[in-house]
């Protein structure tokens, strides 16, 4: 794995979000660096929802934040509803980020402790917006009781008063408040216990069809992700393998990566055969020296010389799907 | 099989959660805060509370306290009091070897120990602390340099720099000593904030704000600062009995406020004189210092065990 | 069919007395596990599942925590043993491997000596005898070139190697009985199969008896014989692992798989998400701690706390006082979807006009998609 390559971009004019050879790096100790991602492109149209998935170290929160310029990345472009983030300042990218919002993984530290739950929603309005206090009070209501939330009971109350499921709806209201278009969501329900993880799945479905968001969602989960995505990318060690549709790259999945994570999902179903054979050892390598060419060779049983000194390029193997891999598990097309 | 019942529902609402508010928070449907709070401490503890209470607030209306004498009148000069005298209606506490009123001098000297030490405490808070937030929310040089500052800045003694300068300066009010003070305590306070501030950057909220596209002075201010005030609070209530010491060791070696202004440490110190004859002036600010220290750190450990218990989880 | 009984647990209450009040995490847990076999013990936070476990091997210290009832190991009750005898049990006949295998290895101590050391307190043998046994059990559990990361720090090796030698030191003394606290919760997913393999092999392999304490039901499928469902601090169900899933009985059971996404279902399907929230340990309500939740209840449930009983002959246990599948599940289904309860609602919303509750909608039919 271990891809680069565009073929999988649609037409700039059709997509919201356009990522394109995106590199970001982070000094590591004695003088190295983590190459968290390393030249990936990606896309989102208006109204679809991205799944960016993969395991530990992939970097896949990293690109979540490169999007909103938190880090900015090393190189590379970003360019949200037209304009190219990269080559704004800090101070010039702030007015963009009130079309990118993010909720993140643990719901209790993403909240002020300190304060009450009403100002920790309406501070968006309260930095950017000319709303009167009345008017803010008015907005702020109508979030809370739109995540669910009694506004008359939580309004008052401090996050710890609160269930991280219910920490994780004040979020959300706070990253709805001004509107924005884009909500990117890493790992939002990774924290959250099993019962609540579909509340909240199902209440992003409904605000998003609601606000007509665009969601680029991150998760660790596989069943998740095919849940919420319409479409799916999955990243290794900083580097992109396949993207295509929920339900085709499940079915069909082209690249050794994507069969294994499948293989290891535990099945909640007595049935499902379990292949006691994936017993060996195979470890994500280290992202500070990765290994050339493909990077996912190490673990790979296909595995070949050519994967060691050429980088494979995303190809596609059918409409909408594509993989960067050169023994793919299913004929590339054409 | 069985068919549902007609009628329209909206799916949206019914996936949400729960909506009254016992059924949002069970059990919070309680004590008021303030009651619940004070019942459970340790009957010690109530103790130490109710005594802190009582110096402060006799230290704070002392000039309303009625019937209360004069710290400073010398009744014996006057002809109408006695030195060294023990209790009596008049004087609750006795007198000092000048014949002023030991009691009023208790209540005017908690007055000079206290305003040093919350002065300092305050000064502490709001120098170290700002300094301390803007240092370890910005990072890069403003830290290195500021950190350089703190730790040469400790390295000088306290103890004697504070009587060094206020010698140079020929005076020893009560003022003086509180802003000569200050010089040597932000250091620790600002050690303190940045450490803590370092952490509270880390948090999501704090990135949560900058994605939201938070000015970075409204991100001091609004979510770095209040995180970092609990931990500056926590070490002011182990400072406070410390800096009360502090204030009675200088006025009992008559480095502190000058005489003849009422202070516990002085109290003790112009008791030795006449300690043989009457030991009562020496032991009724003694014992008042020990009790208040004592209250302070009581205090602060039940905050601290509260703190300790209230985030450990199961 | 496993052999004869080595542990039974009866009765088991466990509290906390924190300065907010009694928190009680195991509230009168009993059953019974033979030789052999692996359980699952499923729950959510705040199930009591870990505390379960710690409970009975004893490992709840605080003067604040109280365990009452009994845990026969062997015929022995080890709630009634002295900390030096149960010493003599732990690590020799029952072990346990824990969550954050960072914690729980000690960080200063290189990772062949904290199984050496562990073989030398319990065994009498030499530094060269336990030196080798470290190096095999390293090697059995498949870390590669264990001849030299025997003197590495935990830190210098990941997630799954540290699982991995912490599975090393509970195996060296040859326990009967493992207790795994949630071993791969931390894990990758691709890390987690692998030690769930290595899990069930050396299980099979040593005989061993095993206890998997998790949140997944996915990690318990196809991997333990029998399944315990927690939830407030009781067993709501106990069954064949098989019968747990192909025949629920218990409303929460039944209502978390529905909400669970899986790959088998196509993209975009509605999750059945429970209504409400976890329960509160410390104000938990009367009567089924699942009442405020449950699509099916009625007001005897509010009432009465009902008790686990077995329902037919083939050892499965729920309680509840309308099991699904039974007429009265349906009758209350039906009472509570005219009565328009949110939870029935949403629930029969899920399931689509014309389905009966008994029947979850999107229950894989087999094999793997």
């Amino acid at each position: 794995m271990a891809g680069s390559g565009k073929a999988h971009l649609r037409p700039a004019d059709e997509v919201l979000i356009q990522v394109e050879d995106l590199v970001v790096e982070f000094p590591a100790a004695k003088k190295r660096t983590v190459k968290a991602v390393s030249g990936i492109s990606l896309d989102v149209k208006a109204g679809e929802t991205l799944g960016l998935v993969g395991e530990s170290g992939c970097g896949k929160s990293t690109v979540a934040r490169s999007l909103i310029q938190l880090p900015p990345p090393k190189s590379g472009s970003v360019v949200v509803n037209g304009v190219e983030l990269t080559d704004l300042s800090e101070q010039g990218v702030r007015p963009h980020r009130t079309q990118l919002q993010m909720i993140f993984q643990d719901p209790i530290s993403s909240l002020n402790p300190r304060r009450r739950v009403a100002d920790i929603v309406a501070e968006p309005l309260r930095v950017w917006g000319p709303h009167g206090e009345e008017e803010q009070i008015e907005i702020v209501d109508r979030m809370l009781h739109a995540v669910g939330l009694d506004p008359e009971v939580a309004r008052d109350k401090r996050p710890h008063e609160f269930s991280g499921g219910q920490c994780q709806r004040i979020s959300i209201a706070r990253s709805l408040v001004l509107g924005p278009k884009v909500l990117i969501c890493d790992e939002p329900v990774s924290a959250l216990d099993v019962s609540v993880q579909a509340q909240i799945l199902n209440l992003l479905r409904d605000l998003k069809a609601e606000y007509g968001l665009t969601l680029v969602f991150i998760a660790h989960d596989l069943a998740v992700v095919k849940n919420v995505s319409d479409l799916v990318a999955v990243m290794y060690l900083g580097k992109l393998c396949e993207v295509a549709e929920p339900d085709d790259l499940y079915a069909n999945a082209a690249h050794p990566y994507t069969s294994l994570l499948l293989e290891s999902i535990p099945e909640p179903d007595p049935a499902a055969i379990i292949d006691e054979t994936v017993d060996l050892v195979g470890e994500v390598p280290s992202s500070i020296d990765p290994p050339s060419g493909c990077r996912f060779r190490t673990r790979c049983s296909h595995a070949t010389e050519k994967c060691a000194n050429e980088e494979p390029q995303m190809r596609e193997v059918s409409a909408g799907h594509h993989v960067a891999c050169h023994h793919p598990l299913v004929a590339v097309a054409g | 099989m069985s068919k549902s019942s007609g009628g329209t529902w909206a799916p949206s609402m019914l996936r949400r959660g729960p909506r009254n508010a016992e059924q949002m928070f069970p059990g919070s449907s309680g004590k008021s805060w303030f009651g619940n709070w004070f019942g459970k401490m340790p009957w010690l503890t109530k103790l130490c509370f109710l005594w802190l209470i009582l110096v402060i607030l006799a230290a704070a209306l002392a000039d309303l306290i009625p019937g209360l004498a004069d710290p400073n009148y010398q009744g014996f000069v006057f002809g109408d009091g006695k030195t060294n005298e023990g209790p009596t209606a008049s004087h609750w506490l006795g007198t000092d070897n000048v014949s002023r009123d030991i009691l009023a001098r208790l209540i005017y000297g908690a007055r000079v120990s206290l305003i040093f030490a919350f002065s300092l405490v305050a000064i502490g808070i709001i120098v170290g602390g700002t300094l301390g937030s803007i240092a370890g929310y910005f990072r890069g040089l403003l830290e290195t340099f500021l950190m350089a500052l703190v730790d040469t800045w400790l390295s000088f003694p306290a103890l004697i720099g504070l009587v060094f300068i206020t010698t140079m300066l020929g005076m020893r009010n009560l003022l003086v000593l509180v802003l000569v003070g200050a010089v040597f305590v932000w250091p620790s306070y600002t050690r303190i904030a940045r450490a803590t501030a370092l952490s509270v950057s880390g948090q999501d909220f704090v990135t949560a704000a900058r994605a939201i596209g938070t000015s970075r002075k409204r991100i001091l201010v609004r979510e770095i600062f209040p995180n970092v005030l609990p931990a500056l609070l926590a070490y002011s209530l182990v400072g406070l009995p410390v800096l009360i010491i502090l204030e009675s060791t200088l006025s009992f070696l008559g480095l502190g406020v000058e005489i003849p202004t009422a202070s516990w440490g002085g109290m003790i110190n112009q008791a030795r004189q006449d300690l043989l004859i009457n030991i009562w002036p020496a032991v009724w600010p003694a014992v008042t210092l020990f009790m208040t220290v004592y209250s302070f750190n009581n205090l602060a450990d039940w905050v601290r065990t509260q703190a300790a218990t209230r985030s450990a989880a199961i | 069919m496993g052999g004869s009984e080595i542990l039974r647990v009866e009765d088991l209450h466990t509290s906390f007395f924190l300065p907010i009040g009694e928190l009680q995490a195991v509230r009168g847990v009993s059953f019974s596990l033979k030789r052999g076999r692996s359980l699952g013990i499923v729950g959510e936070s705040g199930s009591g599942k870990t505390v379960l476990a710690r409970s009975i091997m004893c490992l709840n210290l605080g003067s604040n925590v109280k365990t009452s009832g009994s845990a026969f190991f062997d015929g022995r009750d080890l709630l009634a043993l002295s900390r030096r005898e149960m010493r003599r049990l732990w690590g020799t006949e029952i072990a346990m491997i824990f969550q954050d295998p960072m914690t729980s290895l000690n960080p200063m101590v290189k990772i062949g000596r904290q199984v050496i050391e562990h073989l030398r307190q319990h065994k009498n043998v030499n530094r060269r005898e336990a030196k080798q046994t470290a190096l095999d059990l390293l090697n059995e559990v498949r870390i590669p070139e264990a001849e030299s990361r025997i003197d590495r720090l935990p830190h210098e090796l990941s997630g799954g190697m540290r699982q991995r030698v912490s599975i090393a030191s509970a195996l060296a003394c040859e326990p009967s009985l493992l207790f795994a606290d949630e071993p791969t919760t931390a894990l990758d997913v691709t890390v987690q199969h692998q030690i769930l393999n290595l899990l069930s092999r050396e299980q099979r392999q040593r005989n061993m008896t095993m206890v998997m304490v998790t949140h997944d039901l996915g990690v318990i499928a196809g991997r333990t014989d029998d399944t315990l469902v927690m939830y407030a601090g009781k067993v709501v169900e106990q069954a064949s692992t098989d019968e747990i899933f192909e025949k629920t009985q218990h409303p929460y059971t039944e209502a978390l798989m529905r909400s669970i996404p899986r790959t088998s279902q196509a993209s975009h399907t509605p999750l059945a998400a429970i209504t409400g929230r976890p329960p509160v340990a410390t104000h938990l309500p009367a009567g089924c701690a699942f009442s405020l939740r449950c699509p099916y209840v009625q007001p005897k449930c509010h009432e009465e706390d009902p008790p686990l009983v077995s329902i037919g002959t083939s050892g499965h246990k729920s309680a509840c006082w309308y099991p699904v599948g039974s007429d009265a599940n349906r009758e209350a289904f039906e009472r509570n979807l005219s009565d328009r309860l949110p939870q029935t609602l949403a629930v029969a919303e899920s399931l689509g006009a014309d389905q009966s509750p008994g029947i979850p909608a999107d229950l894989p039919d087999g094999g793997i998609a």
